[in-house]
């Protein structure tokens, strides 16, 4: 590869993980930046690192303020949450302030390089739209709105359409409750609306609505459309 | 062997004898010296003084509590080196006494107290009303004490002393005290030598009885005083190489098991009667118990000849009797107290002398005579006993009695129903003659002794006779009789009124005992079921108060301890307060076990009266009387009947404690097998995916060039899948941990289950890979209100569950349905099914079913952490097998939500 390998700051005040990391993002291609704690993170912002991994649980500073410190030296920097299970209030606020996914520990290297691949491909990709999303036997042609299942047209109501296209604009990327809502009604609307939406959405584009292949749920989080480069979990 | 052979030859140690000692070398009481002495001016205090020093040169810690040095200087030269407590005055009317300070002493907290005349009176307003009661409180708080003391003063010489010298001392000490004393030091002077001192001017003699004492001082006098206080002090000192004896078992003469028993009845002279009993047990060694039978003549005692009746009683408790009431069922007493004997072994009997008149034994009998007559192997000692001369005025026993018997309205109707008899006999004597005329006076005499007793109808007896007489036979109107006949008429008429007068009365009377007994039985049983009944402490005591206060008619509290005090804790009327005095007296007798305040010796000021309540594992709270009416607060019988309900209550709330003392120890049990469990589990869930993990890992680390690829990628798969299963252990124990802190706070809103079930699969996908899954929800399900997360995580632990129980291969199946404003999820699987006293248990913490011995890897909190959350949610979990086929099934029930807004997808 001719590029510059891209810079990845690690901020996790876990000697372990850092160390697990440098070697798991090195072996493919990223050079690490480590950060123990809250100020030499924000000290090593200055090196405009291409993506942040942030452990919300800091010895020095909240996590959740840290992320917003973060956001406010870079915009757009993607940012990849690592957080527990249990926490997912703190997951969804982290989203809703900016962050672009999240992981929860203990997690697989393979599932963290995937949240990492989705975060900075929405980033270089947020000026263009592909004509035609195509994951499974699934494709959405965002040109002509062009909903097709093994090959047959689907008809979406205009609200259905508008949720998919939205999915497929971020595909790969978890997307809270809110942010979908604020998108497509506004954010006071009844999260059950996005609900049932959903679940019809499921009924048209997914063999098997009760086990989906393509929108998946996170719970207490959000929604997934699976990225086109994946394999279903 | 006979039984007397084995007890001789038995060289263990007597329990009583070791308790004795026991009792004496208990770390916490003080010991207690005596100084005796024969009579005043012998020296006592001088000699406990000088007992003083020299503990204060050994280096004691020695304080006079109170010393009386009368003026003596040799005697106020030996005070001069020692720390003097100062008195503590009274105020009692316009004087100001001063007294021992008790407080003070007891705050100061010497070694050894000195604490002169163990005889002495408090003034009025102390603390005890006697100076013996404040040294009990000074040893019982550990302090030693050294005293003095006049062995005219003890209590059961005080009839030998009075004879001897013709002065009654009103002051006594039981011979408890003297008889409980560590050591007796006896002070010793002749005769001549006293007399010597007297006339010297170096004896004590308070002025106004100068003139009496120089009688008390003569030679004889003073000879025999000295000969009982030789022998007195002999008697203890054998006591106690006895009790040495036995204690070391050492083999002796031991006292052949006499038993004593003194009769006692309202006769001022009882009191004599139990001292010179005590005497005798002394001597011999040998218990005893005084007796007072109850008849019908007892129950007409005044009220001064009963309480005269209850001090004997008491008397003799306090010298160390037992005190028995049994009542007279028999027609002479002597056979009620022989048969009382019997019953109980006693070798002597003492009673006193009759003063009945011969008249009165001839009709009634003699109970010395009786006794005497049948008491075969038991000897009878009769005393005679001296009416003390200090007694108080008043009207002495006999006379008494008759005139209180009097009740003037009583015999105004027996004298009435005469009359009424003189009228109808009159009506009837031209039909039925003269010799039937005598029946109807004899009714009305029967009659009257049925209703009112002995007493009216000996007067209707007497009046019906002086009736039948005058008007009735020859000549008519006068009190002569004419014929010989009428002579024999009139005689068979007065004897047979009399005695069927007598006949009736007793029969009344003893139905009236009868009754107040049955009656009393019946309150007491009621009261016993009562309290079997209460379950709570609370019903007990608040039973007890009521039925307290409803059979005496008084006012009750009940104190039960609380840390390190005691409080009240139920009362009735229940808003009755105790005052300073009521709450020093509880709690002198919750400290002391023993009865204080109004009535008692201790504390006497007080409001109330304070009584412990105890069982056979000692106090367990106080219970306090209070009456409005003046002067003695209980009469003797209402004494015994507060004994047993105090007695009932106290075992209740023995039983209520214990039952709530086993409840505690059953729940720490409990909690302990629990812990266990958890330990267990835990120790085993943490270690054997460490293990296998731990292994894999070093496997590859130390093996890695001998290792073919795929056995590389299968020992990376057990560590992480090891790890995995690790993973979800610490899950499982946090969100159990979450769940028993209480901090599940469910973020209920609307979902639709398919989509939750949905994501459970998703999660569970990697464990579920060898199962077939099969779904079956209806699409029209409506949303149910529940936490995602939770409910997803309850429903994951359950698949996971079903997982680990089935074979790979078999069918897990998800089956909704919509019953009665329910929605249920029914998970079934094809495993071995649950065995039926299993289904509820394996939603407890760290239950596992095991079979034979396959130990399943189980984490034993998956189902309680799903029930735990499906709850928090307020839904149901339960299981069950399948009826259809082998297998268990699993059902989630969630309430339908209210109010479900229909959302038109159209829209």
């Amino acid at each position: 590869m001719s590029a510059p390998a891209p810079r990845v700051l690690v901020i996790d005040d876990e000697p372990p993980i850092r160390k697990l990391l440098r070697m798991g993002l090195g072996t493919e291609g990223y050079q690490v930046l480590e950060a123990p704690n809250a100020r030499t993170a924000l000290e090593l912002m200055a090196a405009s690192p291409d993506l942040v991994i942030l452990d919300l649980g800091l010895p020095d500073m909240q996590g959740l303020d840290l992320l917003k410190a973060l956001r406010a030296r870079d915009e757009k920097v993607p940012i990849v949450i690592l957080s527990s299970r249990g926490e997912e209030r703190s997951k969804v606020e982290a989203l809703d302030l900016g962050a672009d996914d999240y992981v929860t520990k203990p997690f697989g290297m393979e599932e963290l390089l995937a949240r990492m691949r989705t975060a900075m491909r929405h980033r270089l990709q947020v000026q263009g739209e592909r004509p035609v999303f195509r994951i499974g036997d699934l494709s959405v042609d965002l040109v002509r709105r062009i909903v097709r299942l093994h090959g047959k047209e689907v008809k979406l109501s205009p609200k259905e359409y508008e949720l998919l296209r939205l999915l497929v604009q971020h595909a790969g990327k978890v997307l809270t409750h809110r942010f979908l809502l604020t998108e497509l009604w506004d954010p006071l609307t009844d999260a059950q609306y996005l609900r049932v939406y959903v679940r019809q959405l499921r009924q048209k584009i997914e063999d098997d609505p009760e086990r989906p292949r393509y929108l998946t749920t996170e719970t207490g989080v959000g929604y997934r459309l699976r990225a086109p480069d994946t394999p279903a979990l | 062997m006979s039984d007397q052979r084995r007890d001789q030859d038995d060289p263990r140690p007597s329990p009583e004898a070791l308790l004795k000692e026991a009792e004496r070398e208990a770390p916490r009481r003080g010991r207690l010296k005596i100084f005796v002495g024969a009579a005043p001016g012998v020296g006592k205090t001088y000699e406990m003084l000088q007992s003083g020093r020299a503990r204060v040169r050994e280096g004691a810690d020695v304080v006079a509590g109170l010393v009386e040095t009368h003026g003596r200087k040799e005697t106020e030269a030996l005070l001069a080196g020692l720390e003097v407590l100062p008195r503590k005055p009274l105020r009692y009317g316009s004087q100001v006494l001063e007294e021992m300070d008790l407080d003070g002493l007891l705050a100061r907290r010497p070694q050894i107290a000195l604490v002169d005349e163990l005889a002495h009176t408090n003034a009025p307003g102390s603390r005890h009303p006697k100076r013996y009661l404040d040294v009990e409180e000074l040893l019982n708080a550990g302090i030693d004490v050294y005293t003095t003391l006049n062995i005219q003063h003890i209590e059961s010489l005080n009839d030998v002393v009075a004879q001897i010298t013709g002065v009654r001392v009103r002051e006594t000490v039981p011979d408890a005290i003297l008889d409980r004393a560590d050591a007796v030091e006896l002070v010793d002077l002749t005769p001549d030598d006293l007399i010597q001192r007297l006339r010297e001017g170096k004896v004590y003699v308070p002025r106004q009885a100068e003139r009496a004492l120089t009688n008390y001082f003569s030679p004889g006098n003073l000879t025999a005083l000295r000969e009982l206080a030789l022998r007195r002090t002999a008697d203890r000192v054998d006591d106690q190489l006895l009790t040495h004896m036995q204690a070391h078992a050492i083999a002796g003469p031991w006292a052949a098991g006499e038993r004593i028993l003194a009769c006692v009845s309202e006769d001022p002279r009882a009191a004599g009667l139990v001292r010179y009993a005590k005497r005798l047990a002394d001597r011999l060694h040998a218990p005893f118990t005084a007796l007072s039978v109850e008849t019908r003549r007892t129950l007409q005692l005044s009220e001064r000849e009963r309480n005269r009746l209850a001090e004997t009683l008491r008397l003799a408790q306090a010298l160390g009797a037992d005190t028995v009431t049994v009542p007279g069922g028999a027609r002479r007493i002597a056979d009620d107290v022989l048969a009382f004997a019997r019953a109980n072994n006693i070798t002597q009997i003492v009673v006193g002398k009759s003063t009945r008149s011969r008249w009165f034994e001839i009709i009634n009998g003699s109970v010395v005579h009786d006794l005497v007559r049948n008491s075969g192997n038991i000897s009878v000692h009769v005393i005679a006993g001296e009416e003390p001369a200090a007694a108080p005025a008043g009207p002495s026993g006999r006379s008494g009695g008759a005139a209180r018997n009097f009740r003037s309205a009583e015999h105004t109707i027996a004298l009435l129903a005469v009359a009424a008899a003189l009228a109808i006999a009159e009506l009837l004597q031209p039909w039925v003659g003269l010799e039937s005329v005598d029946l109807v006076f004899l009714a009305s005499v029967v009659a009257v002794a049925v209703r009112f007793g002995l007493w009216p109808s000996l007067l209707a007896s007497v009046a019906s006779a002086l009736c039948y007489n005058f008007f009735f036979l020859p000549p008519l109107y006068t009190f002569t009789i004419a014929s010989a006949n009428n002579v024999a008429a009139f005689g068979s008429f007065a004897i047979i009124a009399v005695v069927v007068s007598n006949l009736a009365a007793r029969v009344r009377t003893q139905a009236m005992i009868a009754n107040a007994r049955a009656r009393m039985t019946e309150s007491l049983y009621v009261f016993s079921r009562k309290l079997a009944g209460a379950g709570s402490l609370d019903d007990v005591l608040w039973a007890t108060a009521y039925q307290i206060a409803l059979m005496l008619k008084v006012r009750v509290v009940l104190l039960l301890p609380e840390q390190d005090t005691i409080a009240v804790r139920a009362g009735y009327p229940p808003e009755d307060v105790l005052d300073e005095a009521d709450i020093a007296a509880a709690k002198w007798t919750w400290q002391n076990d023993r009865p204080a305040g109004r009535g008692s010796d201790t504390l006497p000021g007080a409001r109330r009266l304070f009584l412990p309540m105890r069982t056979s594992r000692g106090a367990i709270g106080v219970a306090g009387i209070d009456r409005d009416k003046q002067g003695a607060i209980l009469s003797p019988d209402e004494r015994r009947l507060l004994d047993a309900l105090i007695d009932q209550a106290a075992l209740a709330i023995e039983r209520v404690q214990l039952v709530e003392d086993m409840d505690r120890a059953k729940r720490t049990i409990e909690a302990d097998r629990l812990r266990s469990a958890l330990l267990t589990s835990i120790s085993h869930d943490l270690k054997t995916p460490l293990a296998g993990a731990l292994g894999a890992a070093t496997s590859l680390r130390d093996l890695a060039g001998k290792l073919s690829d795929a056995e590389r990628a299968e020992l990376l798969a057990t560590a992480i899948g090891e790890l995995e299963r690790l993973n979800r252990f610490i899950a499982n124990l946090l969100d159990m941990t979450r769940l028993e802190s209480g901090a599940i706070a469910p973020n209920l809103a609307l979902h639709d289950l398919g989509e939750i079930v949905g994501s459970a699969l998703a999660r569970a996908g990697k464990i579920l890979a060898g199962h077939r899954v099969e779904i079956d929800l209806p699409r029209d399900l409506p949303p149910i209100n529940i936490d995602a997360v939770l409910f997803e995580q309850a429903l994951f632990n359950l698949l996971d569950n079903a997982s680990r129980y089935t074979d790979p291969g078999t069918a897990v199946r998800l089956e909704g349905r919509l019953e009665k404003g329910v929605v249920c999820l029914q998970l079934m699987d094809e495993g071995e099914g649950i065995p039926t006293p299993d289904l509820e248990r394996i939603f407890d913490k760290f239950y596992r079913v095991e079979k034979g011995d396959r130990v399943r890897a189980g984490t034993g909190l998956g189902l309680a952490v799903a029930r735990g959350f499906v709850e928090a949610m307020n839904g149901t979990l339960t299981a069950a097998n399948r009826v259809d086929r082998r297998g268990a099934v699993f059902s989630l029930r969630l309430p339908v939500a209210n109010e479900v807004r229909r959302i038109d997808a159209a829209a």
